[in-house]
């Protein structure tokens, strides 16, 4: 072999692997956007820039049919608000993406990959699906920091949690997240003893130090003062892009602030969706109108 | 309770300026984001205070229990009889169970029934090993326990196949209720059953059980069960030295049945079980699977009832199909509740204080025994919610 030869080949493989290493750095983390990609086991793969994807989702409690032929996509970071007056299927439609209501019929996909009505709640939390429910729910016998600290992102297994000690890391991490919720002073004090409106910033706290891809939020400003909501919004707004949120609110004025004026919103009515677009487009809309107003 | 005064997580166990082994130091109020200041300790599991109690009761256990008993006269004032350490042997046994209640119902919120079930059939595989070991010295003078004869048995049933060994019938005392603790919690948990459903089923578990041991053909000895133990471990049962020995085991496992209990809430899992006590959906929704978790302590509860039912027996002398009736298991969830539930100490003094007026009681009054047993659980669930150790820690917080 001559040494020109051998050079070549050289160069080639260096071409080769700056190749390699230059794709790793894309928005697909690497994998190429074709046939080839491997589906890997509770990573949910975004490459669509579709988070969460409802089709045809029917469920039905004695002959009530609290979803109709659901469909409903979510964007990767988009915030997405969800309205509808009460009995709409808010609350069903949240109960089906987190595995605690199976639905008759249709499918529901995290991702392009994992089919959530095969996983367990558990599993869906762990692939990264956080729900805030519509009364706050927190562990009211252990403090603010005991709160975050089981909620924080690790190893659920028994013998992780047996033998678990909090990281400086983690411990930074729960820190930040009680500045964010404006509990750092409560940080000791039991759950239980919280005011409506903390126990209900505590619970998006735990969403946080979770670090879900998807945020489901159910009525999350209930029970808030007027500057509690506003501080709320400007915590979802800041999440927005780096996660998905779903937000099911009455409040409109919440709604407003949330939307922008230039986000979608989805209108839910008797289980499926009535309409979808701006917020004063739906707003304007006969049917919209016809259903709040009860014409 | 004050709200600004943190709760310590127990009134004994950990005085709060001890520190947990885990979660922060006290974070100073009202500092600014920028610097925070979580500083997790490490170690010891109890505070000093803590840890001077437990080595005083080892102390008492071992040490001021056997002298007063063996070698201080009987006519002194101090001497301990045979009666006051096989009685507060007894109730060492029942203060385990009352631990493993309390893991299980005070932490983590499933009330079980049928803990009397786990105790009785530790109880048996002690009693088996001990039948055996009377050997030729039974009544008909063979070498089958006289039940057997009685019945006119020519071998030993299956289920005796490994019962002239004492380490195999111990490893049984553990693997038997366990395995039973396992397959029965899997199947309940796993179908969700909870609250009351779950307390009915093990409360038919457990006499379901009672009614099997009753039959002659179960080969347990029936209703008579089993009694007259000659030996243990080919040295004689009814000396006082086997009584005291005994006693110090006994007294030995509680101390550190108390010290595993206090690792496992003290850690990240014994606050994931007080989290599924108080809000299970969300333990699920945020990941955690409460299956294992519950199935887990479960298992652990039960075994640590089996121990302390290998351990009364000998002491006691008898074990039979009563030990499993539904009313024996509702008394040990009465001593935790009464103690109080969810503080580890509390158990242990519900047991010994419900055990303690038991005896007293039946003695002095002995037909009023019942009534007071009724009273005194009409006043704890109206009057102490906490238990006696709730009612002492309120008092010590209204004194600072």
């Amino acid at each position: 072999m001559t040494p020109d030869l051998m050079e070549q080949g050289a160069q080639r493989r260096a071409d080769y692997e700056a190749r390699q290493q230059a794709s790793r750095n894309t928005e697909s983390g690497g994998r190429d956007a074709s046939y080839g990609r491997i589906a890997r086991l509770g990573v949910p793969d975004f490459t669509q820039g579709v988070a969460l994807y409802l089709d045809d989702i029917t469920v039905s409690f004695d002959g009530f049919r609290a979803l109709n032929k659901l469909s409903l996509t979510v964007n990767v970071g988009e915030l997405r608000c969800i309205i509808g007056p009460n009995g709409a299927g808010k609350t069903t439609m949240m109960d089906c993406i987190t595995g605690k209501t199976r639905p008759d019929s249709g499918t529901a996909s995290f991702g392009s990959t994992i089919d959530l009505l095969r996983l367990s709640e558990p599993q869906i939390a762990q692939v990264g699906i956080g729900r805030k429910f519509q009364k706050p729910t927190v562990y009211e016998d252990l403090s603010v920091f005991e709160n975050l600290e089981l909620a924080l992102a690790a190893d659920r297994r028994v013998r992780a949690s047996l033998f678990s000690r909090l990281s400086g890391e983690q411990l930074d991490r729960i820190g930040e997240t009680l500045g964010t919720i404006h509990l750092m002073a409560d940080a000791q004090r039991t759950a239980g003893l919280l005011s409506h409106g903390q126990k209900q910033w505590l619970e998006i706290g735990m969403l946080l130090v979770q670090d879900p891809k998807l945020l489901l939020l159910d009525e999350p400003v209930a029970g808030m003062t007027d500057e509690e909501t506003e501080r709320t919004a400007e915590l979802f707004l800041s999440l927005e892009g780096k996660h998905s949120l779903v937000v099911v609110e009455h409040d409109m004025k919440f709604v407003d602030q949330l939307t922008e004026g230039r986000k979608k919103v989805t209108v839910l009515h008797e289980g499926s969706v009535l309409a979808e677009g701006l917020l004063a487009e739906v707003q304007n809309n006969e049917k919209v109108v016809e259903v709040y107003l009860g014409r | 309770m004050n709200a600004d005064i943190t709760p310590p997580r127990s009134a004994f166990g950990a005085p709060p300026q001890g520190g947990a082994p885990s979660g922060p130091a006290e974070p100073v109020p009202r500092r600014p984001l920028g610097e925070l200041a979580f500083v997790q300790r490490r170690g010891l599991l109890l505070g000093v205070r803590g840890w001077a109690a437990v080595i005083a009761a080892l102390a008492v256990i071992t040490v001021v229990f056997p002298v007063l008993n063996l070698l201080v006269p009987a006519g002194s004032p101090f001497h301990v009889s045979d009666y006051a350490v096989q009685l507060t042997g007894k109730i060492l046994c029942y203060a385990i169970c009352a631990l493993a209640m309390d893991l299980i119902w005070g932490y983590t919120g499933i009330l079980s029934l049928g803990h009397g079930l786990f105790f009785a059939l530790g109880g048996y595989g002690m009693g088996m090993y001990l039948m055996r070991q009377i050997g030729l010295d039974g009544n008909y003078k063979s070498p089958l326990p006289d039940f057997m004869v009685f019945l006119n048995w020519k071998e030993l049933p299956w289920t005796w196949t490994v019962s002239d060994s004492f380490i195999a019938q111990m490893l049984l005392v553990v693997l038997v209720p366990g395995l039973l603790a396992l397959v029965f919690g899997w199947f309940a948990f796993r179908s969700r059953i909870k609250g009351v459903y779950f307390s009915i089923i093990t409360q038919a578990l457990t006499f379901a059980a009672m009614l099997l041991f009753f039959r002659n053909e179960t080969g347990f000895g029936g209703n008579n069960g089993f009694t007259d133990f000659k030996r243990l471990l080919d040295l004689p049962i009814a000396t006082p030295g086997m009584r005291i020995t005994l006693f110090v085991i006994t007294g030995i496992t509680l101390v550190g049945c108390y010290l595993l209990s206090r690792a496992i809430v003290n850690s990240k899992y014994g606050r994931v079980l007080q989290a599924i006590r108080d809000a299970e959906t969300r333990v699920m929704f945020t990941g955690y699977n409460p299956l294992a978790y519950k199935l887990s302590i479960w298992v652990l509860s039960a075994v640590m009832c089996a121990v302390a039912g290998a351990l009364y027996v000998p002491q006691v002398g008898i074990i039979n199909p009563s030990e499993m009736s539904p009313a024996a298991s509702i008394e040990i969830a009465i001593w935790a509740a009464v103690g109080g539930r969810a503080t580890l100490i509390g158990p242990i003094v519900g047991a010994f204080f419900v055990n303690g007026a038991k005896s007293w009681f039946t003695v002095a009054f002995p037909e009023f025994w019942l009534y007071f047993l009724g009273a005194l659980f009409i006043a704890v669930t109206l009057f102490l919610p906490n238990g006696i150790v709730g009612l002492f820690k309120r008092a010590v917080e209204k004194k600072a």
